[in-house]
């Protein structure tokens, strides 16, 4: 069993949720991705997001832009983020999914990238610009690698491509809480539960909801049953934010470690 | 003429031509990319917007544009007959006119009320303008700073023509970021908002459209030259930036292996290009799978080009195809050629060319010794060069400095 799949298991053993954190790899700079992962699990983190920096990142809204290009201005690759995640990994169990576009898969060559990830612990795979059905080879390369390939799904996507990227993912399946690019927002819009209670019907798998979830009192409704019951929330850009503001701080991760510790404690009171 | 047997039937049903293509964007834009796609098959065949299109195409663009017989150059030169095909003289001023109107009637056929579009040299952003303005659509036209600085005059039309001119000042702040802020503004608009699309680049089904929509270049070149008598161009020549007017001129002869088909890319300056067929090497970027400038990690390059309209780390899949197929064959010339050819035809024709087509121009310039006489070559001259006077009147500073 994978560890994505252990961790929703002992979630649901204890009647808990997910708390999905998404930060930008490689910025400040690697070390500190390091540092600020193994706080995260620290504070109550059950999944550890990792993006990978790409110079055209057009699924994303301005914070995690920003994050990117400092993550590329410090010379942050591919590679050397496989090479954090097993530094990572020699001193945790927590779940890692890195989330990135295709292009640096791509150019790192799928075959090795994959078989790579399967080897240093990556658990999952997230790559937004890959919609289910188009170059389904990456699915075969992933699955092979024992990575799971987690899709997306949106707010207007109709049932037949749900039953369709339900089939093709692994680990868990990711709502896209709005239509448009990430970013905290402050209001999130309803239809988040109808959606969330389609995927769950033709899903076995934890479904979550990221995209604009930014506060800890969000974080709840989405996973209350009036929000629509989610087995977790990603928080990513609000994360960055105090990132942004902490750099070259020594307060970054106790800022950090606070923030999170809020999101858990709100969570915990579904 | 001799005609392939198989005939060519790209993009195949799952939107690639051949390895090229497919549809690489977040999942909230496919619902709309299969609606567009089924609005545009239903209205391709549909007569009364046949009729509407190309009632608009002759009364308001101003086709068929003229295929110009260029006798003073090929006096001068000596070799081939050379024409030029005059989309320079389409309403406002380039062949961007032809996709523009026949994606703002799609748009309207598929109830949407706002148009968004991307811009580089400002052609596209003007047409689309142009097209809203003309169908009473809402405009938004995203467009690199440094794109609205080089190209003010195209700015100053966007504005009086009613859209909004959106700055857009991320990356290199050139066309492939002002593609960028437009897929974002569609993913979060996308109910009542189409994306008007101005190259044959991105996810299916755009490659299509837009070479659909500019086919009319190469099927009116096929038509001249019919019904003169004559035997089809020897060769056909064109800039390729996203690679629309290559593909509009190229599309109709692409059965046919005697014409020699040549398109031209921007070598730019000291290494930095927009030369992705002849540079770069496969990836995906802006929804689809072909060929880009980017660096061993797979990050994109800033391209650079003296054309504006040629800076773009990109270009479209379909061209991608024909290059691997072996049916186009791709060649780049440099900034600095590009001002000599910008100079040439307008002093030996009278004709100001865009700095894109002064690219194909330079080439023909050097390849015309490679022509016999008895062949013809036929030019396309995709733009006219009003915009980039402040471009050619800077550089001569510079130079002179």
């Amino acid at each position: 069993m994978n560890r994505i799949d252990e961790s929703f298991s002992r979630l649901r053993e204890r009647k808990k949720k997910a708390l999905i954190t998404y930060i930008t790899a490689g910025d400040p700079d690697l070390e500190a991705t390091i540092r600020i992962a193994l706080e995260l699990e620290q504070c109550g983190a059950d999944i550890i997001e990792l993006g990978i920096p790409f110079s055209d990142p057009l699924a994303d809204g301005a914070t995690i832009q920003a994050a990117s290009a400092r993550a590329l201005n410090r010379g942050t690759t591919l590679k050397g983020i496989l090479s954090a995640v097993e530094k990572i990994r020699r001193r945790s169990e927590v779940p890692l999914v890195l989330m990135g576009y295709l292009n640096p898969i791509l150019a790192l060559g799928a075959e090795r990238f994959f078989a790579r990830a399967g080897t240093v612990g990556v658990d999952g795979v997230i790559i937004p610009d890959l919609p289910a059905g188009e170059m389904t080879t990456i699915s075969k390369l992933a699955c092979h690698h024992g990575v799971a390939l987690i899709f997306l799904v949106a707010p207007n996507t109709p049932e037949e491509r749900i039953k369709m990227i339900v089939r093709e993912s692994r680990g868990y399946i990711y709502c896209v809480s709005v239509k448009g690019v990430t970013g905290a927002r402050t209001k999130l819009p309803r239809t988040i539960g109808s959606m969330v209670q389609r995927v769950k019907k033709s899903s076995s798998l934890p479904v979550v909801v990221g995209f604009g979830i930014s506060r800890p009192d969000q974080a709840r409704w989405v996973c209350s049953p009036r929000g629509g019951g989610a087995d977790g929330v990603v928080v990513g850009s609000a994360l960055i934010k105090v990132i942004e503001k902490c750099q070259g701080k020594s307060s970054l991760l106790p800022s950090l470690s606070q923030f999170v510790r809020t999101l858990r404690k709100s969570l915990d009171g579904v | 003429m001799a005609k392939n047997r198989e005939a060519y039937n790209y993009p195949d049903a799952r939107g690639y031509f051949g390895r090229f293509g497919g549809r690489f964007v977040p999942e909230t834009l496919i619902p709309a990319l299969d609606e567009l796609e089924s609005g545009y098959r239903k209205i391709r065949r549909d007569p009364a917007f046949r009729k509407e299109y190309q009632r608009l195409l002759h009364d308001f663009a101003g086709r068929p544009t003229p295929l110009y017989f260029a006798a003073r150059m090929t006096g001068d030169l000596g070799r081939a007959r050379i024409y030029i095909k005059r989309e320079d003289l389409a309403h406002t001023g380039a062949h961007k006119i032809n996709n523009a109107l026949g994606q703002v009637l799609l748009a309207r056929r598929l109830g949407k009320t706002r148009i968004i579009a991307e811009t580089g040299a400002g052609q596209h952003g003007v047409a689309v303008a142009t097209a809203a303005a003309f169908l009473g659509l809402a405009c938004e036209v995203y467009m690199g700073e440094e794109d609205i600085r080089r190209q003010h005059l195209n700015v100053v039309r966007m504005e009086r023509l009613g859209a909004k001119v959106v700055p857009v000042n991320s990356g290199s702040r050139t066309l492939k970021d002002a593609i960028n802020e437009a897929i974002r503004d569609w993913v979060t608009n996308v109910d009542h908002t189409h994306y008007l699309l101005g190259s044959v680049v991105g996810p299916h089904p755009y490659p299509m459209i837009v070479r659909d929509f500019q086919s009319m270049i190469g099927a009116e070149v096929k038509k001249e030259f019919s019904s003169r008598g004559n035997r089809f161009p020897d060769y056909l020549i064109a800039c390729v930036g996203g690679g629309s007017n290559a593909a509009g001129i190229f599309y109709p002869f692409i059965d046919y292996p005697r014409v020699r088909k040549i398109g031209v890319e921007a070598a730019g300056v000291r290494g930095i290009s927009g030369a992705s067929l002849c540079q770069g090497r496969p990836g995906v970027l802006h929804g689809a799978y072909t060929y880009l400038l980017q660096d061993d990690d797979g990050q994109i390059k800033e391209a650079h080009s003296i054309a504006p309209g040629l800076d773009y780390p990109g270009v479209g899949p379909e061209l991608s195809y024909w290059k691997e197929a072996g049916l186009v064959e791709y060649h780049q010339v440099g900034d600095r050629e590009a001002v000599t050819g910008f100079k040439y035809l307008a002093q030996v024709e009278g004709i100001i060319p865009a700095l894109e087509p002064s690219h194909a121009v330079a080439f023909l310039l050097k390849f015309i010794k490679k022509t016999r006489k008895g062949e013809s070559v036929v030019l396309n001259l995709s733009g006219r060069g009003d915009k980039d006077l402040g471009i050619i009147e800077n550089q001569k500073k510079s130079s002179n400095a």
